[in-house]
């Protein structure tokens, strides 16, 4: 009996340590706009999922003094993570703000519902060329929230001349100086962009090619490391010139460290689209419409551009934000820096959007991923 | 009365069959079936989640290899500081409990973001390694030409971070069993003609092996499931089994079966290790674990 008490203690040791594993520290959750108060018994309510962040917060205050509506206002770190905790039922969100692959897989998989497009008047100040999007070819479930691109962001005084090419994360030039960002996704993406092959092709051989121009950049060495949003710290502090990260995320690093480039490579890149989409099982829908055309409108677009330095979808707010921005604080707005976060239609012709994989491939890409830092 | 006194012990059942058996169970059933139609249902029952797992031996070798050095370092570090502990007045002892806590005290994360900053190339380390010259000194020694010592984002800062996050779980145990040793005992063996070597290789040290075990337990199950050291200070250039069960559950490929079946051969092994370390304790009375 004691044996198997004993027996019992040790597995639950293990357990609890790898449960962590499981369950991850949930990095800034539970940010609720409505920390502390109950909520007021019956009242109307919406619960928003999104990334932390990612939104200016005086949003939320407003749209509840506007409407009376209580916004539960929670972030996750990762499309992933969004996607495990839906499928564990561990949350239960009306309104989710997932990137675009994502968006069609969740489409695929019937989670989403179509929306009431009447409800939601701002839908016609977004920009055409963010309707009808591949992951939504009919637009039928989302709005589009932010739009961005990923790129190369280096280092100018840790480099000889300026990068163009991604041929900058392969190379050995910079050997140990090179951040790899840290999911599968990006990583091959970029080596087969490099290579000449559309970012979401299902040719096994190509992506195998990919992983494998990856993995030999790793064994030469020329990686310092991966990593996701640690390339903050490492990027403004220095301690490595080249990386690979989002145009949003580079203004942050630049505004502390203004030795710090940013390039779309001439081969092309991905850009993205984060939209807003109502859970199929919402509980809160009329609500969730609300929201989602409270943040669509100029004024949320604008502010929202003006604190996350994600490029809004909203025409209007993408005009006005130059003029906005001198009025705002007195000084103009640096055209270069705006076309970062902007790209321009030509570049983001040369860019391609993810598309959701077949099981198969996302299975192919997880085992070639951990193949790479598991020799 | 045995019924009454089992009572007592109620809530700490029911606590475990909740939180501890439960889950193991859900575990296990995953490790054992494939996917279903829709997520929330299970397939059927395969082994194929194990057949595979092969390629993943690097991870687990690499995984048990660095907990086990640090295990062994907290030891050297956590022994003699331990027993110095018990040696000295209780002033002392309250002072260096409370430094060994205190730490503690402090979120576990926010601790292990702050060797970040300390360890970075251009960190508070190496700036300091700068100012005195060393690194200065060690090019030319060596002829090298390094601008600053490469600490984080390798596997020396993993096995830094374990050290420096266990260590306490190392001292306490070894100091409660130390510290409670009868002094009678000590004397006995001298009175015997023990000189202080004997004493406490033959008296001291088997007594204080309790300890050791608990203390080499709690340092290394943790330490072969982290993820969160060795992604921080690892920077995911080693991949260590709780980044590789992680990345099942959070990465692009959403596969809880396979993850289920790697922290499971995970918790056996770990299990047996632990097992198979305790039978050294055997005959002891006070074993506390297993």
């Amino acid at each position: 009996m004691r044996k198997i008490a004993a027996l019992i203690l040790a597995l639950a040791l293990a357990l609890s340590v790898s449960a962590c594993t499981i369950e991850r520290v949930e990095e800034d959750g539970g940010n609720s706009s409505t920390a502390g108060n109950g909520k007021p018994a019956g009242g109307r309510q919406v619960t928003v999922y999104s990334w932390g962040e990612y939104i200016d917060e005086s949003l939320i205050d407003e749209f509840e003094a506007q409407t009376g509506i209580t916004v539960n206002y929670r972030t996750v770190p990762s499309n992933e993570e969004l996607y495990s905790q839906l499928q564990q039922g561990a949350i239960s969100p009306d309104v989710i703000v997932p990137s675009d692959y994502m968006i069609s897989q969740l489409i695929e998989e019937d989670w989403l519902q179509p929306l009431d497009y009447s409800k939601i008047p701002n839908f016609d100040k977004i920009a055409d060329r963010f309707k009808n999007l591949s992951y939504d070819p009919e637009n039928l479930y989302t709005v589009p929230y932010t739009w961005g691109t990923l790129g190369i962001i280096y280092n100018t005084t840790m480099v000889d001349e300026p990068i163009t090419s991604w041929s900058a994360m392969f190379d050995d030039t910079a050997a140990g100086n090179v951040i790899l960002i840290d999911n599968s996704r990006d990583a091959f993406g970029m080596a087969l962009r490099y290579l000449g092959y559309s970012v979401n092709t299902t040719d096994e051989n190509e992506i195998r090619e990919a992983a494998a121009l990856v993995a030999d950049a790793w064994s030469k060495g020329v990686y310092q490391g991966k990593t996701m949003d640690g390339i903050f710290q490492i990027m403004e502090g220095g301690n490595a010139a080249i990386g690979t990260y989002y145009a949003g995320d580079f203004l942050s690093m630049y505004e502390n460290n203004p030795d710090l480039a940013y390039v779309i490579p001439e081969e092309g890149s991905n850009w993205f689209v984060d939209a807003m989409c109502i859970l199929k099982n919402a509980k809160n829908v009329d609500e969730a419409h609300e929201w989602i055309n409270f943040i669509a409108s100029t004024d949320a677009n604008l502010r929202n551009m003006d604190y996350i330095w994600y490029a809004s979808p909203n025409e209007e707010a993408l005009e006005k934000y130059p003029a906005w921005y001198e009025e705002q604080y007195g000084e103009p707005l640096d055209q270069e820096l705006y076309e970062i976060m902007a790209a321009p239609q030509e570049v983001l012709d040369r860019c391609e959007s993810y598309l959701v994989l077949p099981q198969d491939i996302r299975q192919l890409y997880n085992e070639l991923w951990i193949e790479l830092s598991a020799a | 009365m045995k019924t009454s006194r089992s009572l007592l012990a109620a809530p700490y059942v029911l606590w475990m069959a909740l939180f501890v058996v439960a889950p193991i169970v859900v575990v296990v059933i995953y490790a054992f079936t494939s996917a279903g139609v829709t997520a929330a249902e299970v397939g059927d029952f395969t082994w194929s989640n194990f057949t595979g797992m092969g390629i993943y031996l690097p991870i687990f070798t690499r995984s048990f290899q660095l907990a086990l050095i640090a295990t062994v370092i907290c030891l050297l570090i956590g022994y003699p500081l331990a027993y110095a502990m018990a040696k000295e007045g209780p002033g002392f002892q309250r002072t260096a409990t409370v430094l060994i806590m205190l730490p503690m005290w402090v979120n576990f994360l926010l601790r292990t973001y702050a060797w970040m900053a300390i360890l970075e190339n251009n960190g508070l380390l190496n700036q300091f390694f700068q100012s005195v010259g060393l690194i200065d000194l060690v090019n030319h020694i060596l002829g090298t030409d390094m601008a600053y010592f490469r600490m984080i984002r390798t596997q020396g800062a993993v096995v830094l971070g374990m050290v420096y996050n266990y260590l306490p779980f190392m001292v306490l145990p070894i100091y409660s069993v130390i510290i409670k040793l009868d002094h009678s005992l000590l004397e006995a063996a001298r009175d015997l003609g023990a000189d202080s070597t004997g004493v406490f290789r033959r008296v001291i040290f088997p007594l204080s092996l309790p300890g050791i075990l608990s203390g080499v337990t709690m340092v290394f199950v943790p330490s072969v499931s982290t993820f969160a050291i060795s992604q921080l200070l690892g920077g995911g250039t080693h991949m260590l089994l709780g980044n590789l069960i992680e990345l099942q559950f959070l990465g692009g490929a959403y596969s809880p079966h396979l993850g289920s079946a790697i922290a499971l051969v995970m918790m056996v092994i770990v299990v047996i290790c632990m097992w198979i370390m305790n039978r050294f304790g055997e005959g002891e009375e006070q074993a506390v674990v297993l």
